[in-house]
């Protein structure tokens, strides 16, 4: 008994405090999609620990499901809705990083019809690479 | 031992300090996707408010409001980004 609330209060602290890391991160990152690494993984395992300290807390099995349910629903969710807002970001022409290395979606997208085109042999060139096969991903 | 105290005076203050980075970041963010990220994060962050409320009241029904916010919010974000997309073209 004393032992589960024990490890729930715990639960709990790891949770708030990387959601705290999670607005640090938001705050301090430089670029938009450094920014939202930090709010999308930091954030949701936080969210987690707190709803499984609850369940933890209230030892009851109607909780403990609508817990773990909105857990499975966050983690389902999360990197769809981020998926989304980088996918709209990249079109918006954010500026990245000025220490960026490189990147990979470059010329890649057709800003009109927003359909992803690449082509294999450009950056992998392998010996059964055939030539004009190109791969379009559209929306 | 008085679990109210820890829950108050220190779990709820350093959601509540990331509630207030991330509202600076809101105010200040310079493109809109980031704002829109912002916001996502704010609901995330109610939600572990709310739970938080749901074990200091003993009440576990507020967990259904929690799980309703996460709903709501994706929907939203979602929503956003279609729209920030749109917007361009």
């Amino acid at each position: 008994m004393s032992t589960i609330i024990w490890l729930s209060m715990f639960l709990f602290l790891l949770g708030s405090f990387l959601m705290f890391l999670a607005g640090l991160g938001l705050l301090r990152l430089p670029d938009v999609f450094l920014r939202m690494s930090a709010a999308t993984k930091a954030s949701t395992l936080g969210a987690g620990f707190i709803l499984l300290a609850a369940a933890l807390y209230f030892e009851d099995l109607g909780t403990t499901s609508r817990a773990i349910a909105t857990i499975f629903f966050l983690l389902l969710t999360a990197p769809v809705a981020a998926h989304r807002i980088a996918r709209a970001a990249y079109f918006d022409g954010v500026h990245l990083w000025q220490d960026t290395i490189r990147d990979d979606l470059k010329g890649h997208y057709d800003q009109r019809t927003h359909e992803l085109e690449s082509d294999p042999c450009e950056d992998f060139p392998a010996d059964d690479c055939e030539e004009g096969v190109s791969l379009v991903i559209s929306t | 031992m008085n679990w109210d105290f820890l829950l108050f005076w220190v779990i709820l203050p350093l959601i509540i300090l990331g509630l207030i980075f991330v509202f600076i970041r809101l105010l200040k963010g310079p493109s809109l996707p980031s704002r829109v990220i912002a916001l996502d994060m704010m609901s995330v962050l109610g939600i572990g408010i709310i739970v938080i409320y749901a074990v200091v009241t003993d009440q576990p029904v507020f967990i259904d409001v929690a799980s309703v916010l996460a709903l709501v919010s994706f929907l939203g974000t979602v929503a956003f980004a279609e729209y920030v997309e749109r917007r361009l073209s």
